[in-house]
């Protein structure tokens, strides 16, 4: 019974297909398994009777003509609002909040038939990468490789370690600098970021509007193009939203790379890169080039620039986001001494309701747009991101198909063991996923080996705008060609 | 560039977050190290480029000027921590 919850989306709904299995059964064993997984801290809020209620209506829907994502039981990142479950971006300040509306990207996966089993754990607002500013403190990665508790990695902290641990069958992310990719990476799971504009941002909790994008985090390849395609499509209620069909992605996965270029950026090349990132990164090359690829040396000249330029951008439009958070509306509201006005209600709120990080960040970027440095800052920061952008349409119009980086300059490192040190170091997590949110082009990890101690990597590929199918191929190539099956050893 | 402790405060102050003034000298010191990384963006030539203001080269999506959606005061207001009378209620405001 318990294996149940191992299975991918497309077996689930192979054997859901046929009349083997049926989605009461399957979420039933999820809801175990998350019962018995509290040690994860993946899961922050269940649902178990919204379950139930949607894996019964799954079967009753259940037949040939049944969506790909009919009875698959998910989590919610908790920065998709849900209609009456509390989402709160795992912040303070939206302690209680019950939307009264569903996130549009939510409400496709439900119109699709999936199973909410709760919302998952996550960074503060998605500012970080190890899952550590959360109000409901650290996810926990179901990988160890010795007594440490290790980071899932972050934004995504919760759905990564989620779907690692076989609580769920796939989980949605969101990603601004490299929140799917990093914490797929640091979990030996498969996360896409799409697009720019491919899925709708109504109703997630916005950080930086032009860097967001949902995502789906997932056990495989495959599973990543079932759920993306019923994650994305136009949406009114969202103005960056695309107005383009959404193919079938699942049928792009064909493996058949051959004559395809993947441009390997020399930049990336970064000092200080561990022997083993190296390591996987050329064997990941060799393996593209064995399944007929053709593997070409580019050049993204302004990469070094990216996460400076990512650090005013991101900041900026947070500080502008998130002066909604005021003590008014929803959420959070301090206590007032007498004689309190409006802006000390307003200080003391968001003093009380925001963590360090977010706090951090909301103020840098208040600076950077303020009266004097707007231009030194904020203007200069858009046109580095124009420079960076640019230097992927040449690499792209010179015939590049797909670009092949690592995905982290790391494996999964220990909870408390970069808290204390300077923000910016944190920051150099996302030093090879944030070129990719800059230029709205989609990118997607996947996990490719294990370090020396046993915990996975990741290796990434950048793909050309609206061709996820192509990526998700190329991806698919690399998957068959790692042969990736490792699994966390149970410990939770 | 270095932030001082004044900077701090009025950043504070914009940001509409409350600070404890012993906690302004470790502000001063983290935005200080932030914008000191930020700075490197001062070594690009940025002569004549235009900054990003789209992501996708697509005019924003406008619909026709109607009213889709409204009337539903209730759920609006259900997660305001003082609403009274249909209104959002907030400290007084003007004397």
């Amino acid at each position: 019974m318990s294996d149940l919850s191992k299975l991918t989306i497309a077996a689930a709904r192979d054997a859901m297909r046929k009349g083997e299995l049926t989605s009461v059964e399957l979420t039933d064993a999820c809801l175990s398994e998350i019962e018995g997984a509290s040690a994860l801290n993946a899961f922050v809020h269940n649902t178990p009777e919204i379950a139930r209620e949607q894996a019964k209506a799954a079967d009753a829907r259940r037949g040939a003509d049944a969506p790909d994502m009919n009875g698959v039981p998910v989590g919610i990142k908790d920065l998709f609002c849900t209609k009456g479950v509390p989402s709160q971006a795992a912040s303070g300040i939206l302690e209680g909040f019950r939307p009264e509306y569903e996130s549009t990207v939510s409400g496709k996966l439900f119109d699709a038939g999936a199973v909410m089993l709760g919302k998952l754990n996550m960074d503060e607002f998605a500012m970080g990468s190890s899952n550590e500013t959360s109000v409901y403190g650290d996810a926990i990665n179901p990988w160890k490789n010795d007594d440490r508790a290790l980071t899932p990695g972050g934004s995504s902290g919760g759905s990564a370690a989620a779907v690692a641990a076989d609580l769920c069958l796939g989980a949605t992310g969101t990603d601004t600098g490299g929140s799917i990719r990093q914490p797929a990476a640091f979990t030996g799971i498969t996360g896409i970021k799409p697009t720019y504009g491919r899925c709708s941002r109504w109703g997630v909790v916005a950080f930086a509007s032009s860097l967001d994008q949902a995502g789906p985090m997932t056990k495989d390849v495959r599973d990543a193009a079932i759920m993306l395609e019923a994650m994305c499509g136009f949406d009114a209620k969202d103005s960056t939203s695309a107005n383009l069909a959404v193919p079938n992605f699942e049928a792009a996965l064909t493996g058949d790379i051959r004559g395809k270029k993947i441009g390997i950026p020399k930049e990336y090349r970064m000092e200080g890169l561990p022997a083993e990132i190296e390591q996987l990164w050329a064997d990941g090359q060799a393996m593209l080039k064995d399944a007929g690829a053709e593997i070409v040396d580019i050049s993204l000249p302004h990469t070094k620039y990216a996460l400076p330029a990512y650090y005013v951008i991101a900041p900026a439009e947070a500080s502008s986001n998130l002066a909604r958070y005021d003590g008014v509306r929803f959420g959070h509201r301090a206590t007032l001494d007498a004689g309190d006005g409006i802006t000390e209600m307003y200080e003391k709120t968001r003093a009380e309701g925001f963590g360090a990080e977010v706090q951090r960040r909301v103020m840098v970027g208040t600076y950077v747009l303020s009266a004097g440095f707007y231009d030194a800052y904020f203007n200069r920061a858009r046109k580095v991101r124009t420079l960076i952008k640019q230097d992927f349409e040449n690499v792209f119009n010179e015939g590049v198909d797909a670009i092949l980086t690592p995905a982290t300059p790391s494996a999964a490192f220990g909870l408390g063991e970069a808290k204390s040190a300077d923000p910016v170091q944190m920051y150099l997590n996302d030093v090879f996923t944030v070129t990719v949110n800059l230029a709205g082009l989609p990118g997607i990890a996947v996990p490719a080996g294990t370090d020396a101690s046993g915990l996975p990597l990741g290796l990434q590929l950048i793909g050309r705008p609206w061709e996820e199918g192509d990526l998700l191929n190329s991806a698919y190539a690399l998957e068959r060609a790692t042969g990736f099956v490792a699994k966390p050893i149970k410990w939770w | 560039m270095s932030i001082d402790i004044d900077t701090a405060r009025k950043v504070a102050k914009l940001a509409r977050i409350k600070v404890e003034d012993d906690a302004l000298p470790a502000l001063a010191t983290e935005f200080s190290n932030i914008l000191g990384f930020i700075e490197q963006l001062n070594e690009v030539d940025v002569e004549g480029v235009e900054p990003m203001t789209s992501v996708t080269p697509q005019r924003l999506y406008r619909r026709e000027d109607v009213v889709a959606d409204g009337n539903q005061p209730k759920a609006v207001l259900k997660n305001a921590p003082d609403a009274r009378e249909g209104f959002f209620a907030v400290p007084k405001v003007v004397e």
